[in-house]
């Protein structure tokens, strides 16, 4: 029992400091999928705007009469985009140009806008708060009726018109971004020479640079977040383990006492209780990873949407190295104190 | 010429503290044990024979006074060295057995023997002590399904697998059976008489101490 119950707490260990880091990594994966679903080779973002900052609507959508008239432009279309807290967002478009651009979306039940009132939701939205078509749904102080139900990838979860949207931020006429396919491949980085040169301030990037940036190790603050997120998991489990190992260890006061009268030396001990703990937190690491697996599927079935969880095999190997520091250092300060008790005091042990 | 007692106790005092107090368990104890004898120390609760025993096990150092262990004085070893004499020069038996719960009988065995030895081959002469103690068969075996009797004979074959010069016996009958007692305490005579075993018991049981070859008293810290 004591054994099952140290193995454990070391894979919470393990299940947390892998989960917390594949959400961070899912999130950011599915903003780069839907972004490139979207079909377009490049995105412009406001001046100032970060790579994932959610921002309300800076640009004039006059630009993309500008943008439409450049060379190797075969169209542009562009989006506003409503933060709704936590993960979620709304994103207003004009579904005719970003159908023109992406394919347009697949539904999977219900179809295109009907009126001024439509919603179109992703599958996992309309998963996780049990939507159906003609459901309503209430969303920035405007109650919406579900109009179709599309196959996720593409641009967002959660789509509305784009000039009801920009009437209801009081941002009429304006973007958030602005996609732009161009009429070859040969021409994109051409047209984004040219687009960098005449807008310069705005945020220009390819989608393949746009997607390569949105990791990590790129967004500072996200970097940070993790950074903050790992070490409380880090200090918590390190807590577990030293405290389930610390308890473990105590309770084999008794078996130090007889390994010291029968002659063991201090070294043989601690060396024995080491030995144990590797193998404890190699046990504990592998059935870290396997809950893993099972938090991985209690968010696709409950919380699709708002929380993706990706699996890092990269943190594998460090999540299982931070468990087995972890549980050394739980070890070794009741291992050593154990190990100098007088073995007449460690053999009347109970 | 005679030979060297092979342990030698003079003038031995040890005091510990319990709680607030101390207490004088050893209060000038002497003894003096031959090679190939096997002596009980017989007395009441509290005469100070467990400590004697924890003492000359070297499980816990003397107040004051000398004790020689097979020539060495234990006031002149260093802890290291007082670790290889416990794993070399005695063997323990304990009332309570003292088995690790997770380790199988012969597992409990060869583990003793891996830190005294390096080895965990048992040899011919030692399988003929495993045929003696009656356990051959039990070797696979946890503690936990192993009668006490039982458990008491692996700690006994645990105590001489590395063939101690001497075996230190706490009680050993303490919590067996009548039958198993009896057992037990022929098990240690036939030792001693089979194979020379120098062996010291401790015990309260007259009946029990009446299977050495010498019995001495022990109140208040003093062999009397």
């Amino acid at each position: 029992m004591r054994t099952v119950l140290s193995v454990l707490a070391i894979a919470v260990e393990v299940t947390m400091i892998l989960t917390l880091v594949g959400v961070s990594y899912g999130t950011l994966d599915g903003t780069a999928r839907r972004a490139r679903g979207v079909g377009a080779d490049i995105l412009i973002r406001p001046p100032g705007s970060s790579i994932i900052g959610l921002s309300t609507s800076p640009m004039s959508d006059n630009l993309l009469g500008f943008l439409a008239k450049q060379p190797y432009v075969a169209l542009a279309t562009g989006t506003t985009v409503q933060p709704l807290g936590g993960f979620d967002s709304i994103t207003g478009l004009d579904l005719d140009q970003f159908s023109k651009m992406s394919g347009g979306f697949n539904f999977l039940e219900g179809g295109p806008f009907v009126n001024d009132q439509d919603i179109l939701v992703d599958e996992y939205y309309a998963k996780e708060k049990r939507l159906h078509v003609g459901d309503k749904l209430q969303l920035i102080n405007h109650e919406w009726r579900v109009a179709g139900i599309f196959e996720s990838g593409k641009l967002a979860r959660l789509c509305v018109r784009l000039p009801v949207l920009q009437q209801f931020m009081g941002n009429d006429h304006h973007l958030s971004q602005i996609y732009i396919k161009a009429d070859s491949p040969d021409h994109i980085q051409e047209l984004l020479a040219e687009l960098r040169a005449k807008m310069p301030g705005y945020q220009i990037y390819t989608m393949e640079e746009f997607t390569s940036l949105l990791s990590i190790s790129s967004v500072g603050m996200l970097k940070d977040f993790i950074g903050v997120v790992i070490g409380v998991a880090v200090i918590v489990g390190f807590i577990v383990v030293f405290m389930a190992m610390y308890t473990a260890v105590l309770e084999r006061t008794r078996e130090i006492g007889i390994l010291k009268a029968v002659g063991a030396s201090s070294g043989f001990i601690l060396g024995l209780l080491l030995r144990e703990t590797i193998l404890l937190s190699i046990f504990g690491s592998i059935a870290g990873i396997l809950l893993t697996y099972g938090t991985q599927w209690v968010m696709q079935h409950s919380v699709p949407a708002s929380l993706t969880q990706e699996t890092v095999y990269l943190w594998w190997p460090i999540a299982g190295g931070i468990a087995i520091v972890g549980s050394l250092l739980g070890v070794i300060v009741p291992g050593i104190k154990a190990i100098r008790q007088d073995a007449t005091e460690a053999l009347t042990y109970e | 010429m005679n030979e060297a007692p092979i342990i030698q106790v003079v003038n031995l005092y040890k005091t510990y503290r319990a709680g607030d107090v101390d207490v004088h368990a050893l209060q000038g104890a002497n003894l003096e044990v031959a090679k190939g004898e096997f002596v009980s120390i017989i007395g009441a609760s509290g005469s100070g024979k467990s400590t004697l025993f924890n003492v000359l096990g070297a499980l816990t150092p003397p107040t004051s006074g000398t004790v020689r262990i097979n020539g060495k004085d234990l006031n002149d070893l260093s802890n290291a060295e007082r670790t290889t004499l416990r794993k070399t020069t005695v063997g323990f038996v304990f009332q309570k057995y003292n088995l690790l719960p997770t380790l199988t009988a012969e597992d409990n065995i060869r583990i003793v023997q891996f830190i005294a030895t390096g080895t965990t081959e048992f040899t011919s002469e030692f399988r003929e002590i495993l045929n003696i103690l009656g356990i051959s068969d039990r070797m696979k075996h946890k503690p936990r399904a192993l009668s006490g009797g039982q458990q008491q004979r692996v700690a006994i074959a645990r105590a001489l697998v590395n063939r101690p010069a001497i075996l230190l016996a706490d009680e050993p009958t303490g919590n067996l059976d009548s039958q198993n007692t009896t057992a037990v305490l022929q098990l240690l005579a036939d030792l001693n008489k089979r194979l020379g075993q120098t062996i010291l018991m401790i015990t309260h049981d007259h009946e029990a101490a009446s299977y050495a070859s010498r019995a001495v008293h022990m109140r208040d810290g003093q062999i009397i």
